[in-house]
């Protein structure tokens, strides 16, 4: 690095301990790229304890899992997905420097984002309607299966709350980044933070995509 | 060693602003990493006053000195605090901090609020298990093994649990910090295969972290959920199980052990290197070694798991594994003694360190492997064996690797050099202290005196007031240092910027260094430990 590069007059967006902003981008993406791996294997131990338990109660599994909605937990895979799209299509607009369309498509993304927990509340609701929140009041229609049933509702609400709150976090991280499009920080040079949070919501969008067969489609549905 | 023509530099990081703002607001990795030097320092403290207890009521079989519940306490709270919050985090947050960014020739590491936030996480999580001390402790051992930890036991183990689940953020995020500082940041000229080991075994260490703890964190979480919701994860009762904890708990926990031993040995090669001033012998084994041992302690965790109903086939396959780790482990030991080999060997403070830790690591490795042998791992399991075992790891290990990098990075973190004299003192006082606390303890377990109990048959007293006595003489080794180093941020001779004569980035800049590092981004056309070239700032 030559002496002139070291002593860089003013790049927006660059941190004085970086020499270029491709080196900053560069970290700031690997970064992340780092903390998903993290994590991947953080969701890594409830899928673990989530195999374990399906592998010795596959039928109280089934019947747990039968009870949950399929026609929302559908509708809210599809609202997911709709949402990794705007992102996708706001981090496109950031390339181009398009700050209003950035705009737009990450309040779309959030608002897709609040339809998909708005959903969410809804199906927690039932389910604490029909006592199948674990604990002292729990009560499952086959006795034989409530205890194992009961874990099955453990990892349910923990996997999709877990999950739940990754969103929130990324409530977060979109607001960050709708007030630095605002301010004028994102351009078409320095536009990996976007890229960054996009990277972030596709990674909960996969958990969910995980999530859905997971817990919806247990046992074949047929009857 | 330096002479009189010594001047400190006008501006330095310690000079470069006052007061506590400058302080708890900063961003420079320097002062973040004597932050956690503050930090880690009064957990060590408060984990060495309880092992202190522990000693003094084992003197006598009957352990007259606190009744049975209180001692459950101390033990699990000695390990918790011990582990968790300080081998864990003590070498990467302290020297990692301090060193990654100088050694690449970088100006700070690649995130430095992230940083600055690691430190306060790791304190949150500390006053949370702090609370859970001081509000009655937690009785469950540091193991948290269920479903005693989720049923039975009435002390505080939803706050210690949350303490050590905040505070593996700290672990991941100081990790992740330093592989893309590692990747990204390197300064030109400084190719993988120029970086001093430390680097190495710091981005092998940093890997574990963040793979590792994610899976603690997740898991202690479900011990926490489950004393709160009943969620029977891992109750019998309700048709879970318990060894899934023990499973997922030792998928981390036996990695950390690696997190604490695998910094140590950075810190040894770069001591070795300097103490015999030659390249480190076999550069590249000891560097594939580090991600050796990162991936394979990955792969052992089952070891743990001999008696709790592993069937014999796993247990075979976790017992050749385990017997695998011994192979990078050797290489590195090997390594280092072959480069002490017709070196110029030093007797400075930093090198007896590296010296203990050679011989004690080796003593904790070999009798790693009775362990890792299924039959003779039935005989000793849950007796003073293992306990003698993991302290040779993890004190004679990681803490000697430490203190020796103190030691021989302190002229550079604080511009000044300490008493010579009284540290080889307090070294030779801690080494004989260690074998004292410990050596017995091999005896004690190979004899049958399991571990965790608060007293035992009068037989095993001579052994027991032996590991006692050496404990008080241990506890003086770890007090002294704390002296004089502090003793000498005021009245130490200054250090020059190379007092040992060595090689390294670290050693080309003032001491203590600037807030930047370096006055201008070095350019590397050199190996590591290129002890053949003239040395660079060295003042003869």
């Amino acid at each position: 690095m030559s002496p002139e590069a070291a002593h860089h007059p003013h790049v927006p967006g660059l941190a004085h301990h970086f020499d270029s902003l491709e080196q900053q981008t560069e970290a700031t993406t690997l970064g992340m790229w780092v903390f998903l791996v993290t994590e991947v294997l953080f969701f890594g131990g409830l899928f673990m304890v989530y195999t374990v338990y399906r592998t010795l109660y596959p039928e109280a599994f089934a019947a747990a899992s039968h009870t949950l909605d399929i026609t929302l937990g559908t509708i809210n895979t599809a609202v997911l997905i709709t949402s990794s799209l705007t992102m996708a299509l706001a981090v496109h607009a950031a390339q181009l420097g398009q700050r209003k369309l950035i705009m737009i498509f990450l309040i779309a993304t959030m608002a897709l984002g609040s339809v998909f927990l708005g959903i969410k509340g809804v199906e927690y609701y039932s389910k604490f309607v029909e006592h199948h929140v674990p604990g002292a009041s729990f009560h499952f229609e086959e006795p034989q299966l409530a205890a194992h049933a009961q874990i099955f509702f453990s990892l349910y609400f923990l996997m999709t709350g877990l999950h739940a709150l990754h969103m929130i976090i990324g409530f977060g991280i979109m607001l960050f980044m709708l007030g630095w499009t605002w301010k004028g920080t994102i351009t078409a040079e320095y536009y990996s933070p976007i890229e960054i949070a996009g990277l972030y919501w596709h990674f909960v969008d996969i958990v969910w995509i995980f999530l859905f067969p997971l817990l919806y489609l247990l046992g074949g549905r047929g009857h | 060693m330096a002479t009189s023509t010594v001047l400190i530099p006008p501006r330095h990081y310690l000079n470069d602003g006052y007061g506590i703002k400058s302080w708890l607001l900063t961003r420079d990795h320097k002062r973040i990493a004597l932050l956690y030097l503050a930090s880690v320092t009064l957990f060590f403290f408060v984990g060495g006053a309880m092992a202190v207890l522990i000693r003094l009521d084992l003197a006598t079989p009957a352990g007259d000195l606190v009744t049975d519940e209180t001692y459950n306490k101390l033990f699990t709270m000695h390990g918790v605090m011990m582990v968790f919050f300080f081998l864990i985090p003590v070498i990467p947050s302290v020297l990692g901090n301090f060193l990654v960014p100088i050694m690449i020739g970088a100006k700070d590491l690649a995130f430095p609020k992230l940083n600055l936030f690691s430190w306060y996480i790791y304190v949150v999580g500390g006053l949370f298990t702090l609370y859970a001390l001081v509000t009655g402790g937690v009785d469950t051992g540091w193991t948290f093994y269920t479903p005693f930890s989720t049923v039975s036991s009435t002390t505080n183990v939803v706050p210690t649990a949350l303490g050590i689940f905040i505070t593996g953020f700290s672990s991941i995020l100081t990790g992740l910090n330093f592989i893309v500082t590692i990747h990204r940041m390197r300064a030109p000229g400084l190719t993988w295969f120029r970086m001093p080991l430390f680097l190495w075994s710091t981005y092998a260490t940093s890997l574990i972290n963040v793979l590792g703890t994610p899976v603690i964190a997740i898991t202690v979480l479900l011990v926490a959920a489950e004393r709160v919701f009943h969620f029977g994860f891992f109750d019998p009762r309700l048709g879970g199980d318990p060894v899934l904890f023990q499973h997922l708990f030792w998928f981390y926990s036996h990695p950390a052990v690696y997190i604490m031993v695998l910094p140590a040995m950075g810190v040894v090669s770069e001591l070795v290197a300097a103490g015999c001033r030659k390249p480190v012998f076999g550069y590249s084994f000891v560097a594939f070694a580090s991600l050796a041992i990162a991936v394979l302690g990955f792969l052992v965790w089952g070891h743990h798991m001999f008696v709790a109903g592993e069937s014999v086939y796993s247990a075979l396959i976790f017992s050749i594994l385990s017997f695998l780790v011994a192979i990078p482990s050797a290489v590195k030991v090997f390594n280092w003694t072959a480069t002490m080999y017709k070196g110029a060997v030093s007797w400075e403070t930093p090198m007896l360190y590296a010296y203990g830790f050679i011989g004690l690591f080796t003593i904790g490795g070999l009798t790693g492997l009775f362990l890792a042998a299924v039959g003779l791992d039935v005989h000793v399991t849950d007796t003073y064996f293992i306990v003698a075992h993991f302290h040779y790891i993890m004190v004679g290990g990681t803490i000697m690797g430490y203190l020796g990098g103190l030691h021989y990075w302190w002229p550079k973190i604080s511009g000044r050099l300490y008493n010579e004299g009284l540290a080889k003192l307090s070294a030779g006082i801690i080494f004989v202290g260690f074998n004292l606390t410990f050596f017995p303890q091999f005896v004690l377990g190979y004899l049958g005196m399991p571990r965790r109990y608060h007293a035992y048959p009068p037989d095993f007293q001579v052994l027991n007031v032996l590991s006692s006595a050496g404990a008080s003489i241990l506890g003086v080794g770890y007090l002294v240092p704390m002296v004089y180093l502090m003793w000498s941020l005021r009245y130490g001779r200054l250090a020059g910027s190379n007092p040992w004569g060595a090689v390294g980035l670290e050693w080309t800049t003032t001491s203590p260094p600037p807030t930047e590092n370096f006055a201008e981004t070095p350019i590397v056309t050199w190996d590591a430990y290129d002890y053949h070239a003239p040395v660079e700032g060295h003042v003869a």
